[in-house]
């Protein structure tokens, strides 16, 4: 019975280890073979005219594949999103967590897993039916169809990962913390303040991290709002192409094997760069945010 | 829980998951037995613009023949004639001609692709209800779409920025409106979009945008003419007249933008695919056409 047990175990923990592993591999081999369709894109088009050329014609003769304009358009619509998105998200999980009454708490729950279960594709069409006029006549702009929308939109995608992460981790502060603060004479907002934001740090900012990952990869209802036009965008409120929807506008369409394809593989390998950059960075502060 | 009754919970559900995959396997064996005594299914995919009309033309088809199976996706041109090249398709709707690479490409696959003109359509340029330009000639047009006219006072209009809304490189319209208009019919002119026209993902997102923003300009199928949005009438040059698109200016080609609209199959038609587009080309077929916003060819 006893050796059959260990064999069990021994079983059981190799299982865990494969899965551990069997992830890595994944991540590994998915960028390996983005590498491998994108490299040849260097070939025919330099590092330098890549990253930094600033027209996007990819199927002219020759093509002109500059990414530069989608490189910034990712990352302006992405930065729109969080500057909306986390404060809001930190501050209605703090309040869900820590001041809402019972009864509205089981209400804006029940209510945030809905907002999170809207398809994007439908909040895509709500975006171009009623957001996208809607900012044109009240910001007076030549169109809605702006990063601005495309920001607005993704915030709104964000919120729920936000919240709900953000109050898990609120809610796993140790009671004695907020006991102790409070039987020292501190109020309700200095404890929340003080002592409830340190012990809930790593966790709020890992649910950032992960809204700001959700809104960087989103792929359709970007499409719909931001007006896909490939230029340097100088502000908010001008039209944008992202680096997602690129790829999903063209993917279907380019030929297999011409530079047109492998660009679009090379423009894969810069989001997957850019989302792993951004976990790195949510790693660091997450470390440091431990020590501190 | 004590392990030993976990152990027994875990040689249960590996039971059940046996006994599950077993059941799948037979019923997966059962279903395609079936499928062979079945007629094959007609995919037809491609042309976005040719999408509600393959779908009329299935149903249709469908109804005179219980039994057969059709499926019609749009994604567009390039698409479809790529899933037929690949053999993932059976017939490809496009709005465009075959290029020299996917000639190529099916002759190394060793066939040939048979095209088939199974209808016109016209490019019509829209705008708001409310901007007051009555006409365009196909050179204003082209400096639009260049960018060259950022304002519509210069073309006679108020003084409103001009908004550009063109498709997605993925879409037949898109090159075709980009050869015929921009490049003047040379298909490997120089000549570009402005890189500030917005690329919009459907002819659906170029209505809506049109129909709210008195600034935007854009191009559709004749299928997608709506009260929402004011047509502009076309002229070939400044001296001729300004000719508002429909069934006969397009027909007579006296419309300036239009365009014929293709079935693509593999090789000489026959079985299914042929008898399908023997319907296309009969008066019922033709009459779809007319019932879809196209031109008809017969």
């Amino acid at each position: 019975m006893r050796s059959l047990r260990r064999a069990k175990e021994f079983a059981i923990e190799k299982l865990i280890l494969l899965s551990g592993l069997a992830s890595i591999l994944f991540v590994a081999l998915i960028f390996v073979f983005l590498l491998r369709e994108g490299v040849s894109i260097l070939k025919s088009t330099g590092l330098l005219s890549f990253l930094g050329g600033r027209f996007w014609y990819p199927i002219s003769s020759p093509p002109r594949l500059g990414v530069l304009p989608l490189i910034l358009g990712s990352l302006l619509v992405t930065a729109g999103a969080v500057v909306i998105a986390v404060p809001l998200g930190i501050g209605a999980a703090f309040y869900i967590a820590e001041v809402a009454p019972k009864r509205l708490r089981s209400a804006l729950k029940s209510c945030i897993e809905i907002l999170a279960a809207i398809p994007s594709v439908v909040l895509g069409f709500v975006g171009i039916t009623v957001l996208v006029p809607f900012l044109k006549h009240f910001l007076h702009l030549p169109t809605g169809l702006t990063a601005f929308a495309g920001s607005l939109m993704l915030a709104f995608m964000a919120l729920p990962t936000i919240i709900t992460i953000s109050e898990d981790a609120i809610n796993a502060v140790p009671r004695e913390y907020k006991e102790g603060a409070l039987a020292l004479g501190a109020t309700h907002w200095q404890t929340l303040r003080r002592v409830i934001i340190h012990g809930a740090w790593p966790g709020i900012i890992a649910a950032a991290m992960l809204g700001i990952g959700r809104v960087f990869g989103e792929t359709m209802a970007v499409m719909m709002v931001t007006g896909n036009a490939a230029v340097i965008p100088h502000s908010l409120f001008e039209p944008v192409r992202t680096l997602t929807a690129t790829i999903a506008a063209e993917m279907g369409e380019a030929a297999k094997g011409s530079p047109h394809y492998s660009a679009l593989f090379a423009v894969g390998v810069v989001l997957f760069l850019i989302s792993f950059a951004i976990n790195l960075t949510a790693d660091l502060l997450l470390n440091r945010g431990r020590k501190r | 829980m004590n392990p030993k009754s976990f152990f027994r919970h875990e040689a249960c559900l590996a039971l059940a998951a046996v006994v599950c995959l077993a059941a799948t396997m037979t019923c997966r064996a059962a279903t395609s037995d079936r499928a062979d005594q079945k007629t094959r299914a007609l995919q037809i995919k491609g042309s976005d613009t040719m999408v509600n009309l393959g779908q009329a033309w299935a149903e249709a088809y469908a109804k005179l023949h219980p039994g057969l199976n059709m499926s019609v996706t749009g994604g567009g041109s390039g698409t479809g004639i790529a899933a037929l090249i690949n053999g993932t398709c059976d017939i490809a709707e496009s709005s465009r001609g075959l290029e020299a690479k996917e000639l190529q490409q099916a002759q190394e696959k060793g066939f040939v692709i048979h095209e088939d003109i199974v209808a016109l359509d016209g490019i019509v340029v829209v705008v708001h209800p409310s901007n007051p330009i009555r006409r365009l000639t196909m050179e204003e047009l082209r400096e639009l779409f260049l960018g060259d006219i950022g304002r519509w006072r210069m073309l006679g209009g108020p003084d409103w920025p001009v908004v550009l809304l063109s498709r997605e490189v993925n879409s037949g319209t898109h090159i075709f409106f980009k050869e015929h208009v921009l490049r003047r019919g040379k298909s490997k002119g120089p000549e570009e979009f402005s890189p500030r026209a917005l690329m919009m993902p459907s002819s659906y997102a170029i209505a809506e945008e049109t129909a709210n923003n008195e600034n935007a300009v854009g191009y559709y199928g004749l299928g997608y003419i709506s009260p929402r949005q004011k047509v502009v009438p076309v002229a070939k040059d400044a001296a001729s007249p300004a000719v508002l698109p429909n069934i006969e200016t397009v027909r007579a080609n006296s419309y300036p933008i239009s365009r014929p609209l293709y079935l693509f199959s593999r090789g000489e038609p026959a079985g299914p695919v042929k008898d399908f587009l023997d319907y296309v080309h009969s008066p019922a077929g033709q009459q779809i056409v007319r019932d879809t916003d196209f031109v008809p060819v017969k």
